[in-house]
């Protein structure tokens, strides 16, 4: 089958914004990745040859993210350049990280309601729609182009289709916010986690955007996921909206992605839909599905080769081609090792815990 | 699930009455195309019969006689209801707010006298959930994170009130030895040594108060005139102090009352004074209680086999990430795991994790269950059954799966004679499964505990 496609993935570490200000555009995340993660071989043990690393989500906007293939052969690679996808300028192809709800909330600077967090959103982007009109006026002139900004920049790149909004959100009210700021700025958008989004399934729909969903083992640890089902995948597609998975890592392990699409067929959805959510729906949901996602004709020769039915527990993943070149080997000891767990096959940096240290440390309390 | 239609009305009345004890209850039959009994066997169209909330038969369909009036339901799969080993389900709630976690308490690291009894909520959420997947036993109480934080309780999955619910309170105290048990700044514990250092005081604490109150109890014959009067006060004072207690000492006691109003103290020694805190850790001394210690690494999988052997005590190995590095010191300890999730995130402390584990336990006899354990954030709560699969598919043959989530939890808690298995006599707890119950995309159909359908969600 086509190479697995994860449209959110947190693998080697999130740390684009920081705690100084909820809206950050301008920060990159493939200045933070540590490529060593072995987190990119596990992932590639479970069938993954694409992730979009995402930062956030603390923050109203964290950053920029990064389109990755996993380029993991005999020999790492050693800097982030080497796995990354470039458009055809060159230039390293990403999205913009956005998110509300509970998450992005916190004290000043960050917004304490929904509200707010949708004023100071909104008030970014009438800038950067006020900063793109002087660069227009400028007409190229460049003792009357404003002083360049990366953060507007971001946010212009935006609104002009350049850059997908991928957009971290719950709840069905959150979820409509989204939608309202997508078309008052008309920024493409792709809903995240969306655990509500049955709920809203039909306004989804009409609104033309499509969900990369989680799927989680059981509802809550947080109000906002309280309402999660195995059913969101199913009624969002009978809804009409186009459904990618993604892991979340390490929310949920890059090994078992294919558990995500058969959870969701437990609960009624389409076989060929769920299948497509690992893969041509999440390469949509990036922009690279003339490269990606389907066994196509001259698109990248990325494959993952299962010894049976991608949604039964029982299978395995054999082997993962990445651009034509194996990367993953399961009748090899060191790829074995990444596969099934033990000694060195862990990761070697710590889970960024943005929105719950809390809890982790032991409890609400 | 199928339920036979013409029993239909009656399946209705049995759920209306399921929280009726006083009620003798309708037989309920489940037939099914593959009985999964977890002693080592599974019937091909098999029948199980109800009655009373027990297992009165199990067999070939057809050759088990079937009761007048009951009511039969049919599934593909039977199973035993499942056992968690290790949950804080019940402690911590779905929303993960202050107002559902009751799971830790952070006041003090060393806190064996916490029940879980008192802070377990029945009708959480996340009970309900695990029970929709065919758990309907759970071993819960205080979770990981302080170096003791509390005792567990056995329950049902099931039930308005604890009390209904209960299978063994104070089943075991939970300690932890990992870097989440240490404090920063100038708090102990803020190291491992330290650590097992104020675990060893507690223990020690507890040994010399056990040795004084035996003492008491059998005085030496040498000593027995100088301490009899004083014997029998201590006794009248523990009996008035709990007054719901048995008055079986009435006739010393009016004698008692007399000699305390005399005022008499001076010669009368101080009575032990209870302590809460040292009479859990004394019940860990005696047997009573197991110490749950949650130990992932490598070097506290050590220190906990080494407490075990200083003080004599049961103690569990939880979560145990590293175990399959110490197989033969586990071994050689016979100490039983109680296993992290399969899907148990492979970082910080778990950064070894490997879903092999369980297989390796097996193969090396040693005894196991796969636990749902604790999750601070998502999933709020795991489903052994998810967990059992993911060990099926990586070396735990399918059989060995099965019973680590049914009669081998069973047995490392003490309760087989009641649950864990599908064998006449024991407790009619079943979960009902339209295929294979490990496949991902199976559903289970139906959840059976003490003889009565208390689920038909299916997820």
């Amino acid at each position: 089958m086509p190479g697995l496609i994860c449209t959110h993935s947190h693998i080697g570490g999130t740390g684009a914004a920081d705690g100084s200000s909820p809206i950050q555009p301008g920060v990159r995340v493939m200045d933070s990745i540590n490529v060593r993660d072995s987190g990119f071989r596990r992932a590639l043990a479970g069938g993954l040859t694409t992730l979009n690393i995402m930062p956030g989500s603390g923050h109203l906007i964290s950053g920029q993210t990064v389109y990755c293939k996993l380029r993991y052969y005999e020999t790492s690679p050693r800097v982030i350049d080497e796995i990354l996808i470039r458009d055809k300028n060159g230039t390293p192809a990403g999205g913009l990280k956005m998110a509300n709800g509970t998450n992005s909330q916190g004290d000043s600077p960050f917004p304490g309601t929904r509200g707010k967090s949708a004023y100071l959103v909104r008030e970014q982007y009438i800038k950067a729609r006020e900063y793109q009109a002087k660069i227009v006026a400028a007409n190229s002139d460049a003792t009357k182009m404003p002083p360049r900004d990366l953060h507007l920049e971001s946010l212009v790149e935006a609104m002009q289709g350049k850059r997908i909004v991928h957009h971290h959100t719950h709840r069905h009210d959150d979820i409509m916010t989204v939608i309202r700021l997508s078309q008052e700025f008309g920024f493409q958008v792709v809903l995240h986690h969306v655990s509500e989004g049955w709920k809203v399934a039909k306004e989804i729909a009409d609104a033309k955007i499509s969900c990369s969903i989680i799927v989680l083992d059981s509802p809550g640890g947080k109000l906002e996921a309280k309402d999660m089902t195995f059913s969101n995948g199913r009624v969002l597609d009978e809804a009409g909206v186009k459904v990618a998975f993604h892991t979340d890592d390490w929310i949920t392990d890059s090994r078992l992605f294919m558990r995500s699409a058969a959870l969701a067929v437990r609960a009624g959805m389409n076989r060929d839909k769920a299948i497509a959510g690992l893969t041509l729906a999440g390469a949509e949901m990036l922009g690279l599905s003339d490269r990606i996602g389907s066994l196509t004709v001259g698109k990248d020769a990325d494959l993952a080769i299962l010894n049976g039915d991608p949604l039964s527990v029982y299978s395995h993943v054999q082997e993962t081609w990445v651009e034509g070149k194996k990367a993953f080997d399961l009748s090899k000891p060191e790829d074995l090792l990444y596969a099934e767990g033990g000694v060195n096959a862990g990761s070697d940096i710590d889970p960024f815990l943005c929105c719950f240290a809390p809890a982790w440390q032991g409890g609400a309390k | 699930m199928i339920l036979r239609k013409k029993h239909l009305a009656s399946a209705i009345i049995a759920l209306a009455l399921c929280c009726n004890y006083s009620v003798a209850q309708q037989p309920l039959v489940v037939q099914a195309k593959k009985v999964i009994t977890a002693t080592g066997q599974t019937i091909e169209n098999g029948t199980v019969v109800c009655v009373d909330g027990k297992i009165k038969a199990i067999g070939k369909t057809g050759e088990v006689t079937i009761p007048e009036k009951a009511t039969i339901v049919q599934s593909e799969v039977a199973m035993p209801g499942m056992i968690d080993v290790r949950t804080c389900a019940g402690l911590s709630g779905i929303l993960n707010v202050d107002h559902d976690s009751d799971h830790i308490e952070s006041s003090s690291p060393l806190q064996p006298e916490l029940r879980a009894l008192d802070a377990y909520n029945p009708r959480e959420e996340l009970v309900e959930y695990i029970r929709s997947f065919g758990v309907t036993t759970i071993h819960t109480g205080h979770a990981p994170g302080e170096l003791m934080s509390g005792q567990t309780l056995i329950a049902k999955t099931v039930g308005n009130s604890i009390e209904e619910a209960l299978l063994v309170d104070g089943r075991a105290i939970a300690a932890t030895l990992a870097e989440s048990s240490s404090k920063s700044g100038k708090s102990s514990p803020g190291t491992r040594g330290k650590q097992m250092a104020m675990l060893r005081a507690l223990f020690i604490e507890a040994t010399e108060l056990q040795t004084k109150i035996d003492a008491k109890a059998n005085p030496k014959p040498a000593e027995k005139s100088a301490t009899d009067k004083s014997d029998k006060s201590d006794k009248s004072k523990d009996s008035d102090k709990s007054k719901d207690s048995d008055k079986s000492k009435d006739s010393d006691k009016s004698k008692d009352s007399d000699k305390s109003k005399d005022s008499d103290k001076e010669k009368t020694p101080e009575p032990v004074a209870r302590n809460l805190r040292l009479e859990a850790v004394m019940q860990v001394l005696a047997g009573k209680k197991a110490l749950l210690i949650t130990a992932d690494r490598a070097q506290d999988i050590a220190s906990a086999i080494r407490l075990a052997e200083e003080f004599k005590i049961q103690i569990w190995l939880d979560s145990a990430a590293d175990a399959h590095l110490m197989i033969p010191q586990i071994k050689a300890a016979g100490i039983s795991v109680l296993l992290h999730p399969s899907m148990a995130r492979a970082s910080g402390e778990k950064e070894n994790q490997s879903f092999l584990t369980a297989s390796k336990l097996r193969a090396a006899q040693i005894p196991f269950a796969i636990q749902g354990g604790f999750e601070p954030y998502v999933p709020k709560v795991r489903v052994v059954l998810f967990e059992a699969a993911i060990a099926a598919a990586h070396g735990l043959s399918y059989d060995a799966a099965i019973e680590s989530i049914t009669i081998s939890p069973a047995r490392i808690l003490g309760i087989q004679d009641r649950v864990g298995s599908l064998e006449v006599g024991k407790d009619a707890d079943l979960a009902l499964y339209d295929g294979d119950p490990l496949e991902y995309t199976t559903h289970c159909v139906g959840v059976i505990i003490n003889g009565k359908i208390v689920s038909t969600t299916v997820r």
